[in-house]
């Protein structure tokens, strides 16, 4: 029973982040929350199983469907969802809100608003730990749409050529925002790039988090090694729209319904019961402890201030 | 004293940065072993290693993607883009990335790149090798944009870009890199924000930048010979702009003329005149004038009649002094 207590850390992961995704969609309902939010819903095996690779000195450079990544590799909740509010005690003054969430001290370089964007600069942070003689990796997530984008294409090619070390984690949830993944492409697995550039390519289901976890490990351990850059595909399934209050007349309930048969934390939780890792208290218990951080986020955030009038003209220059 | 050539300069300011720093290493293409398009890295691959001279592949995206990530991660990179045209290439990296990266997370990153590149026309190089973009990047926040006339300016700025912690467009002109000038035997700075009188007048204003800071002077030289003392100011930075410096001439000299080598719509000059007319309308003897290129893009053939000159500042200069 080794693994016991990492695998019971991943399984709360897993429960916290879809928690969140849930009352942050449902605060936003509420008009409590502004903004363009996207939530990651069915896509929580990839977060946690990627992250709970990481060292705390590792970084990752998340999407604009970044919310599960960010706790996954440990930031405070309660700072993050000030951040979501946008309030002065969030982990980027307000500034960010749900785009555009970091933390330095955990190694959350940062979430971004451009598709493909974050790929470019995730070669920087893994040259500057190479240029130091470090070993921290660097993980960059982004989604099947950025696949297209010309980022990706330099992004792969130099890190493959200098051994960067990077782990490129394609989260694959079938959907480029409204469109779907065999009207925008014509290969089914992203991976086979890989080859192009010279790297290890492997495709895997993104729900079953021990085989996530299992092929990051490998990717994580060659790139500390300084063997070089992975792609790492991890087919998922987006359960929600594309952002918050997307009324997806795009797609056919019939793919949100076989989206939703495809339930990462189901599928991890009954592993881990027949395994007898967990017993039958196990989730209500874990329900309980999740619902009460997220009250007490919520509580932090909302009794968090608005920002000072001056803040709109502090850290355009440092 | 002693004298050097513009790209000489440039590269004494990288060996001297490098040198003093660790943390500072340039990348871009064939900055290495060739020493780049116009010979400004030359030597220090040799100098440095190739552990902080990294040559790319043509990606300029990932150049300045991979420079803004290792500046998040505390280095101090130096990206060269050999044409300012090529910034176009890599705009979502510049504009989106490094210069709100800073902002967007609430400080919590420096941002300390400098990107260097050849601007401007004077070679034939045609439409996608000569342009003058800087109003482009002038435009966004979070952004510095900085333009030396001469082997000095050009010397202490980029060693000023190079310390300093925020993101600096560098534009270097290509017509410029042959010139010679005078520059101190020991270390000294330029300050980025500080425009420079290159000769004092009474009568008019002429701010001017990068190579048309020469072609003012050359037209203050004639102008003065018909009694008309020019006051030449080289703006050396554009963003942050140096209000003081232009409004205390205007205000001595109650006539403004603005000469850029980009086009003259829309661009940096809109900006000064407008600033000048909000603070001193009152003080103007004339309408603000503005010198620069033409609404077309900078053409192969026609170059000479594109590129505005001393000619062109010197007229201008005539009317206001007429008006």
């Amino acid at each position: 029973m080794e693994n016991k207590e990492k695998f019971l850390e991943i399984l709360y992961l897993m429960v916290k982040i879809r928690r969140v995704e849930e009352r942050i969609d449902n605060l936003f309902a509420q008009g409590k929350i502004p903004g363009f939010l996207h939530v990651s819903i069915g896509q929580e095996a990839i977060a946690a199983g990627v992250c709970s690779c990481l060292d705390a000195e590792d970084s990752i450079l998340t999407t604009h469907r970044g919310h599960g990544q960010a706790l996954a590799k440990g930031m405070d909740l309660n700072r993050f969802m000030a951040e979501i509010y946008g309030r002065k005690d969030g982990c980027c003054k307000g500034k960010s809100g749900s785009m555009h969430i970091a933390s330095k001290e955990d190694g959350v370089v940062g979430s971004n608003g451009i598709v493909g964007g974050g790929l470019p600069i995730s070669l920087g942070t893994a040259f500057a730990s190479m240029y130091r003689g470090e070993k921290n990796v660097t993980v960059c997530f982004f989604g099947d749409g950025a696949s297209n984008q010309g980022t990706f294409h330099e992004a792969l090619n130099l890190a493959a050529l200098w051994n960067l070390p990077i782990v490129f984690c394609c989260e694959n949830n079938g959907w480029a925002q409204f469109t779907s993944q065999k009207r925008y492409m014509k290969l089914e697995n992203i991976s086979k790039r890989a080859e192009a550039y010279g790297m290890p390519g492997v495709t895997v289901d993104g729900s079953d988090v021990l085989t996530v976890r299992g092929e990051a490990e490998k990717a994580v351990a060659r790139a500390r090694a300084g063997e070089g850059p992975t792609l790492l595909e991890c087919k998922t399934r987006r359960w929600a729209g594309h952002y918050v209050g997307d009324p997806q007349k795009y797609r056919s309930p019939d793919d949100t319904r076989e989206a939703k048969e495809h339930d990462p934390i189901a599928r991890f939780a009954a592993f881990l019961m027949e395994s007898k890792y967990i017993g039958p208290a196990h989730m209500d218990a874990l329900e309980t402890k999740v619902k009460s951080e997220i009250d007490e986020a919520v509580a932090f955030a909302e009794g968090s201030p608005v920002a000072a009038a001056d803040e709109l003209f502090t850290d355009v220059y440092a | 004293m002693r004298e050097i050539r513009y790209i000489k300069a440039i590269t004494e300011a990288l060996s001297e940065e490098m040198a003093r720093d660790e943390d500072v290493f340039i990348i871009g293409e064939d900055v290495g072993g060739p020493g780049g398009a116009f010979g400004a890295t030359r030597g220090l691959l040799e100098t440095f290693g190739d552990r902080r001279v990294k040559d790319t592949p043509i990606s300029e995206s990932a150049i300045v993607g991979l420079a803004t990530g290792a500046a998040i991660s505390g280095l101090r990179p130096v990206a060269e883009i050999m044409f300012a045209d090529f910034l176009a290439v890599c705009m979502d990296q510049i504009v989106n990335q490094m210069a709100k990266t800073r902002y967007m997370f609430g400080g919590m990153y420096t941002m300390p790149v400098v990107i260097r590149t050849s601007c401007g026309g004077g070679l034939n190089a045609g439409p996608q090798h000569s342009q003058c973009l800087e109003a482009w990047f002038a435009h966004v926040p979070g952004l510095k944009v900085v333009m030396p006339s001469t082997p000095y300016d050009v010397k202490g700025l980029l060693k000023s870009a190079i310390r300093d912690d925020n993101p600096v467009l560098f534009f270097e002109h290509k017509a410029l890199y042959a010139m010679k000038g005078e520059i101190p035997d020991g270390e000294y700075l330029v300050p980025i924000g500080k425009a420079d009188v290159k000769r004092p007048g009474k009568d008019v204003s002429v701010v001017a930048t990068s190579r048309m800071v020469h072609q003012a002077l050359e037209a203050a030289k004639v102008l003065s010979g018909e009694g008309i003392d020019t006051e030449v100011i080289d703006l050396r930075t554009i963003s942050p702009l140096d209000k003081e410096t232009i409004l205390q001439s205007v205000e001595k000299t109650s006539r403004l003329v603005i000469a850029h080598e980009a086009v003259k719509a829309f661009g940096i000059g809109a900006e000064i005149a407008a600033m000048v007319c909000e603070e001193m309308i009152d003080r103007l003897d004339a309408p603000v004038t503005r010198v620069g290129a033409p609404f077309v893009p900078t053409p192969f053939n026609l170059e000479n009649l594109y590129l505005p000159n001393a000619g062109d500042v010197a007229a201008a200069v005539r009317n206001v002094m007429e008006f």
